[in-house]
């Protein structure tokens, strides 16, 4: 017998409620909160804003949602992010190209970072964090070299003296300030993104076989599944999304600053951590990391037209992971797990 | 040494009068809706065996757990020498003198600690072993306990991690390390099953030695011969109660009705086919470090069992043909084409299929449920462009749950949830539907009950005598001869025997088998 406990007590019953749908409970209590007492909260232009502000951690989420799909976890997601702000930033101001050529060098350099890492880990058998972990490093010491460590922006003076010959293009600025209809074209970036990845994990043979190497890699490789492609394919997603997120960054603030994305590591790790708990789901998920993104995005947004100081923030956000971790952690009476749970 | 109760002024067999070290009164557990003890009612006498059978899904491992404190909300009563004691904990029930060698291995020793580590665990589980530890220290008292068993470990063996050890030897340890605790009630949960037949006669000798100590013993396991050859007493669970009690002399086959109940398990007459055509053809293969090359034909429409003790390199040799590990040496031809599978996915494509000996470890996905399972390897075929089309996915589930007859609630059940014979039929039916070329199946009736092991052996036949090549590899001869058409024994990676079942008896295989390579 393997049957797991699950004596159906009253008090039981409501900590599995409490697991399944508090996360969302507080969520929406925490929005209704606000409306309430901000009238300027509930407004569109401040949900878009509210929006726009987690689409970044949602997105890079996903990219580390699907690490953890397959049982490991990218640690380089925040330094590929800021990678992706040097490139379209070095892309456009030193070397004067256009914005879609900016978005195409973005995406050949998350590539690049996606293959490495599947390298690293498939191929030299590193372990997932560990291998990361030294990207990470690797990658946000190297990209400070070219730039000789200074923020990339407009009109900057170059190594041989001369002025920086390109500016960020306008049409590359529409990334985060752009709208279609009433929504801002980050959002929509957001919200397709996580219908693809939801998409992809949850009815393409891709996402199954994903999670069959998260469940039980040996399992897997004996049931005759490529468990190193699928593995290694999810590093390069992940690159892939982060590069995306960055690309929304260093549209948004205009310039390549040096220190963006590396602070996004750990909100996008904490959000797709919390998105294996909602609903019960006990396994990474798009959505769960969506609605996780959300409710730091709520609280943010919320506790700043309270008037809250920005250098609260940083307390505010790791309170909120906190919070929601319990929900994963300490209510949850199942193990949690990367896997699914059918 | 004959079973003599009435030496050492040990009780006579008597289920429930004379001395007991332990009594279990009415003993219940649920699991939510599901009872799985139903009231249990057993006495264990002093310086008795008693086996304990039952099908899977009988209670037995729940009631293992009761007696091993690891279900303190059990009902009932558990009364040691006649005291009611409270089964709390495990660390409440060793306190009562009642010890657990239970059946996964792996959840029990610690790697990456070493063998002394490992064998005075139990002294650094309670705080008696300072902290900061030196090796040094340890090993006098690791010795120590190592030799209530016999165990001839060097100081370097002791020192090693305790990964290196292998699957038997591991076993040894978890049972020394029972022992030193000197329990008054020693259970055991399928001791054997990982172990050859020498070391098996080691245990043997032991429980024997402990039973004339006075320690009572209870003694789960699903093999007949090893009831015959040591127990006192039988009592069969099913469906969470006692349903039959014996004392010698055995009536076997009245002991397996009341653990079948009325679906008793069909003795179906070999009808022994032999098939033709060479399927697999592998010439000059190396199995292990130190065996020379072999050349084996696995033919299709016939069963060839594969008879071999842990060591001989069955599963190498499995694993190899699946592409799952290398071949050191040799060529393979499939349907006299060169075969040389990679890749798992390669065996797999060419419908070469492979049922792996661990289940836990090797084909089950925590969590995934029956229709996920079953469709795992042959993803490509429920999907179009990609696409995953749950109808179809469906089918192939429910087609694996009718055609096998497995107990479950629906296809989307996990398949971790439901008792071991039905996992087996899971992990052994999705490859059958797919319909195999080659189909190789590495100890599949292990952990699994006899009506189970009835089907999968039925299934098996059906897909030959339909001109697959089925392989079974084993180290239960008798489970071999109930299902092979004919039989190699390996020892030590070479081939001692080939011969067809009807022509071979018992008594040349045994005798093969213990043959020095």
């Amino acid at each position: 017998m393997t049957g797991q406990l699950s004596e159906t007590t009253t008090l039981t019953r409501i900590q599995d409620w409490v697991v399944k749908y508090g996360f969302i409970a507080v969520t929406v209590g925490l929005f209704v909160y606000f409306a309430i007492t901000e009238p300027a909260f509930a407004t569109s232009s401040s949900l878009f804003s509210m929006l726009k502000f987690a689409s970044v951690t949602a997105i890079l989420g996903l990219g580390v949602t699907f690490t953890m799909v397959v049982g490991g976890l990218d640690l380089s997601i925040g330094a590929t992010a800021g990678l992706a702000v040097q490139l379209a930033a070095m892309t456009m101001v030193f070397y004067n190209l256009t914005g879609p050529t900016a978005v195409v060098a973005v995406l050949l350099g998350g590539l690049v970072v996606g293959l490495l890492n599947a390298l690293l880990i498939v191929v030299f058998r590193i372990p997932d964090l560990l291998a990361t972990l030294g990207m990470m490093f690797v990658i946000q010491g190297a990209k400070l070299i070219p730039v000789d460590g200074q923020s990339v922006s407009s009109g900057m003076v170059l190594r041989d003296g001369s002025v920086a010959p390109g500016s960020f293009t306008p049409d590359f600025l529409k990334i985060d300030r752009g709208f279609i209809g009433p929504v801002p074209l980050p959002v929509v970036i957001m919200l397709a993104l996580v219908a693809l990845s939801w998409f992809v994990l949850s009815r393409t043979t891709w996402g199954r076989l994903m999670y069959a190497v998260g469940a039980n890699p040996e399992a897997a490789r004996l049931a005759g599944v490529r468990v190193g492609f699928y593995h290694g394919l999810a590093y390069v997603i992940s690159a892939l999304l982060a590069s995306v997120g960055g690309l929304i960054l260093v549209s948004r603030i205009g310039q390549g600053d040096v220190n963006a994305g590396s602070s996004s590591l750990l909100e996008a790790v904490a959000v797709a951590l919390v998105g294996t708990s909602v609903l019960g789901m006990g396994k990474p998920n798009a959505w769960g990391t969506l609605l996780g993104a959300l409710l730091v995005g709520i609280v943010l947004t919320g506790l700043t037209m309270k008037g809250m100081q920005y250098y609260h923030q940083d307390t505010a956000k790791g309170l909120v992971v906190i919070v929601a971790l319990l929900f994963s952690f300490t209510l949850s009476r199942k193990k949690l797990r990367y896997t699914p749970a059918t | 040494m004959a079973p003599d109760t009435g030496d050492q002024g040990a009780p006579a067999v008597n289920l429930t009068g004379g001395p007991l070290a332990c009594e279990l009164d009415g003993i219940t557990m649920s699991f939510g809706a599901n009872e799985v003890l139903k009231g249990v009612t057993l006495g264990l006498p002093v310086g008795h065996v008693t086996a304990l059978l039952g099908a899977n899904g009988a209670g037995k491992s729940t009631l293992i757990k009761v007696l091993s404190g690891v279900y303190p909300e059990h009902g009932g009563e558990v009364r040691v020498a006649g005291t009611p004691v409270e089964m709390e904990s495990p660390l409440a029930a060793a306190r009562h003198g009642i010890q657990t060698v239970h059946q996964r291995i792996d959840e029990n020793i610690v790697p990456g600690l070493t063998v002394a580590e490992n064998l005075v665990f139990e002294e650094i589980v309670r705080g008696e072993v300072p902290t900061v530890r030196s090796l040094r220290k340890l090993l006098p008292r690791a010795r120590e306990i190592a030799r209530t068993l016999d165990l001839d470990w060097s100081d370097s063996v002791l020192t090693r991690d305790v990964f290196e050890l292998g699957i038997a030897d591991s076993q040894m340890l978890l049972l020394a390390r029972a022992l030193v605790q000197r329990p008054k009630v020693l259970v055991l949960d399928e001791p054997t099953s990982t172990l050859s037949a020498g070391e098996v006669d080691r245990l043997f000798a032991l429980i024997r030695r402990l039973r004339d100590d006075g320690v009572a013993v209870l003694y789960v396991t699903h093999r007949l011969s090893e009831v015959a050859a040591l127990a006192d007493d039988i009592v069969v669970l099913r469906d969470g109660a006692i349903s039959a009690a014996q004392q010698r002399p055995f009536d076997m086959e009245q002991a397996i009705r009341s653990m079948l109940g009325e679906s008793l398990a069909t003795h179906h007459d070999l009808v022994e086919q032999r098939g033709s055509a060479t399927a697999v053809e592998l010439r000059g293969v190396q199995l292990l470090k130190r065996s020379d090359p072999l050349d084996l034909d696995l033919r299709y429409g016939e069963v060839t069992g594969i008879v071999g003790l842990i060591g001989s390199g069955k599963s190498e040799l499995a694993r190899g043909v699946f592409g799952a590990d290398p071949l050191r040496a040799g060529t393979m031809t499939l349907d006299g084409k060169p075969y040389a599978p990679r890749h798992t996915s390669q065996a797999v494509g060419a419908g070469v299929y492979l049922v792996p000996e661990d289940r836990a470890a090797e084909s089950m996905l925590p969590g995934w449920s029956l229709t996920w399972t079953s469709t795992l390897p042959f993803l490509r075929s429920v999907a179009s462009w990609g696409l995953l089309r749950r109808a179809r996915e469906r089918a192939t589930g429910t087609a694996v749950l009718e055609d096998f007859g497995v107990v479950a609630t629906g296809p989307g059940q996990a398949v971790d949830s439901l008792s071991g014979g039905n996992q087996q039929k899971v992990v052994v039916g999705r490859w059958m539907h797919a319909g195999p070329r080659v189909l190789l199946l590495d100890e599949p009736f292990r952990g699994v009950d006899i009506g189970a092991r009835g089907d999968i052996s039925h299934r098996a036949r059906a897909q030959a005598s339909e001109g697959a090549c089925v392989v079974v590899f084993s180290s239960d001869v008798e489970e071999i001869r109930e299902i092979a058409d004919r039989i190699l024994v390996l020892v030590e990676g070479h081939i001692k025997l080939d011969a067809y079942t009807s022509e071979v008896g018992n008594d040349a295989i045994v005798t093969s088998m213990s043959e020095v390579a």
